[in-house]
């Protein structure tokens, strides 16, 4: 089922009674959702990803906008109506009930023509807990369980009814860091068993890189970008996501466009043909760098990290914005670490210049 | 080890010296009396012992009207109170407007001096030269005829003497269950939405386990002080509760020790172990009941 987003916007009296000034969560939201993708819904904590597939959901209703499931306008339809499967941060097992009876929960509900017998249920029960392997742990209850397979018991209550899209709510951040690896790939694989339209919210650049076929970068609200993972990382609209997007982070540096050349300090380091002079930012992969003795870009060492497949360089420069500058080299790059500077030569692909004003990328 | 164990019974002594003085040696004392047949206070004297005393006690009709007044209130007032308490306190939590207010009118019972309340309820049901009492304005007024509820039938004054001991409850019971339902966690109630779970599932099937711990301390509260009953029977029907056919146990004993037919502490400590005991017996089962069905780990 593909899901379209139109104009949607969502506007909360201030939690705070006191202000009258009104929250925008989510600004003018438009996007098409295409059947059978996982969506990565990605932006800092509290810029209206929540609010977001909580008007998808139906739990919120939208101050403007419409919300369509394929054809249909579900905008005005309650939740219990729209058939979709939700999971929640903090997993909202029910404490009482075992694992069977959570995954079974929803099923129960069915009235008239989709009524189920007792056999259809638990056959169902046990695919939805079988997909997610959990089906020998039918009979615990949750706080018997550790995270990560609270986490299966919830996705599997939400995949039992079989959802026409599925809304996972930051699934992952209640988990350990080797739970969270193993389990972001353990959501890909059953989206791809299911083939169901899954939206997907993070705070974590790459747990939405990794998994996603389409990412959306939010902040305050607004969506910034909309592409493939590789897309939004290779040609970033705007500095914001440069900047949010990417381990170790882009290299930003002050900078400026004169003659239709890129300056950081006084070292000219590429040509721009198409871009007009004024003050830019200049942002650096990581991996954008070349150590060259002839190198137009000259900063200061400050250390090596080696990790053994690739080798860290750790320098310093008086324009740059980051704490240290991080870039990436292939472990066989021989750096003379006592000399106090070093040059590199950029790489054009993975350097990107934004106004300084505005934060919009300037093709060059 | 054996140095902390001292230090911890150290810490104790004081708190173990008071319920010593003031629990421990006065329920052995009356344990000793209810096994001695015709005690005198005035010069502690005896003749003999054995079961007379609770079989006196047994035998006695004022005992029996006691035994069965306390039973009917127990049974009637702790389901009504505890549930129609639940149903305010729901009807509270799903009302955002004005929603204060409503708790702070509901709770005014419970910091309402007792007297005020009788004099309420005086005004709602007893006949006086002037007038029947408001509720036997309404009976009439819908074509029934007055009935005495002070000074008539049983069961009116039984009616009355329930009313009165659910509605004294009730402030206390709002109060814990409101509390109760507040603490379900919000999410769950998402879930069921989006699962399309209908109202009265939503409510047998997360609700009630939710807070059935607090439910079940509220049923096992209202049992003992159900069976503890005692000054709400003063307040509405005077001091001789036996004529009245009002009595509760605590009025028996309390009249076997000090009403005008009183100075038996033999046969009033044998009422107190009969009592002792069905508080004991009831909250046994209560706590096995409960241990089966109370959600864990909630
Ligand atoms: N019910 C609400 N009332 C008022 N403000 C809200 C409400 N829900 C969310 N907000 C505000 O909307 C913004 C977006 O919230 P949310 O969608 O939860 O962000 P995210 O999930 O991305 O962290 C925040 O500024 C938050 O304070
Ligand atoms: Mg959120």
């Amino acid at each position: 089922m593909k899901v379209v987003l139109d104009k949607l916007t969502k506007r909360f009296p201030n939690r705070n009674k006191k202000i009258k000034t009104e929250v925008t969560a989510v600004d003018n939201f438009c996007f098409e959702i295409p059947d059978g993708t996982l969506v990565g819904l990605l932006g800092p904590s509290g810029c209206g990803k929540s609010t977001t597939l909580n008007l998808i959901s139906g739990l919120e209703k939208p101050t403007e906008g419409r919300v369509f499931f394929g054809d249909t306008d579900v905008t005005d339809m309650a939740p219990e109506d729209r058939g979709v499967g939700l999971v929640f941060q903090n997993y909202a097992l029910y404490p009482h009930l075992t694992v069977q009876q959570n995954i079974m929960f929803p099923l129960q509900n069915f009235r008239g023509e989709r009524k189920l017998t007792k056999e259809v249920m638990l056959e169902k029960t046990l695919e939805a807990a079988k997909l997610v392997q959990i089906d020998g742990l039918m009979e615990r209850k949750p706080n018997e369980l550790s995270g990560g397979q609270q986490q299966r018991v919830a996705i599997a209550r939400a995949l039992v009814k079989a959802p026409k899209v599925l809304l996972l709510d930051e699934p992952l951040s209640n988990l350990d860091a080797r739970l969270r690896l193993q389990t972001r790939e353990e959501i890909r694989r059953i989206q791809r068993e299911t083939k169901v339209t899954t939206i997907f919210v993070t705070h974590d650049q790459e747990e939405a890189m990794s998994i996603s076929d389409l990412i959306v970068v939010m902040k305050d609200g607004r969506v910034h970008q909309i592409g493939k993972p590789q897309e939004v990382y290779d040609d970033p609209a705007n500095l914001f996501v440069a900047k949010f997007l990417g381990t170790p982070p882009i290299n930003v540096f002050k900078g400026r466009v004169k003659k239709h050349m890129i300056y950081i300090g006084d070292n000219a380091i590429l040509k721009a043909e198409k871009a007009e002079d004024g003050d830019v930012y200049v942002g650096i992969r990581p991996e954008g760098f070349i150590p060259d003795e002839k190198g137009e870009l000259e900063v200061s060492l400050k250390g090596l990290e080696v990790m053994g497949r690739d080798t860290t360089i750790v320098s310093d420069h008086k324009d740059c914005e980051n704490v240290e500058i991080r870039s990436i080299v292939s472990a066989e790059t021989r750096i003379d670490t006592a000399a106090g500077s070093i040059r590199f030569k950029v790489k054009p692909a993975k350097t990107h210049i934004f106004d300084a004003e505005s934060g919009e990328r300037i093709y060059y | 080890m054996k140095k902390n164990n001292l230090k911890g019974w150290l810490y104790l002594l004081p708190a173990i010296i008071f319920l010593g003085i003031f629990m421990i040696y006065p329920l052995i004392d009356v344990l000793i009396y209810s096994f001695e047949e015709g005690y005198n206070f005035a010069s502690q004297t005896h003749n003999g012992t054995g079961w007379y005393n609770y079989s006196y006690v047994l035998h006695d009709t004022y005992f029996l009207q006691a035994l069965k007044n306390t039973f009917i209130l127990v049974i009637i007032t702790v389901p009504l109170s505890t549930g129609t308490a639940l149903l305010i306190a729901m009807a509270l939590s799903s009302i955002k407007k004005l929603r204060e207010l409503f708790q702070t009118v509901f709770f005014l019972p419970y910091v309402t001096n007792t007297l005020a309340v009788g004099l309420v309820f005086m005004i709602l049901f007893k006949k006086t030269a002037y007038s029947d009492g408001m509720v036997n304005l309404l009976i009439n007024f819908f074509g029934g005829e007055s009935v005495d509820f002070i000074d008539g039938p049983y069961w009116a004054k039984m009616l009355v003497l329930c009313i009165y001991t659910v509605w004294i409850v009730m402030p206390f019971k709002i109060l814990i269950l409101t509390g109760a339902l507040a603490s379900v966690k919000d999410d769950l109630y998402k879930a069921a939405k989006i699962d399309s779970t209908p109202k009265w599932r939503v409510f047998t099937r997360i609700t009630l386990p939710m807070i059935s711990p607090m439910i079940f301390y509220l049923v096992i509260t209202g049992f003992i002080g159900a069976f503890k009953a005692y000054s709400d029977a003063v307040a509405l029907f005077g001091t001789d509760l036996n004529a009245a056919q009002m009595n509760t146990l605590v009025g028996y004993i309390y009249d076997m020790l000090y009403g005008s037919s009183g100075g038996y502490p033999s046969y009033a400590s044998a009422a107190a172990l009969i009592l002792f005991c069905i508080v004991l017996t009831i909250t046994c089962i209560n706590l096995m009941v409960s241990k089966k069905s109370v959600v864990k780990g909630v």
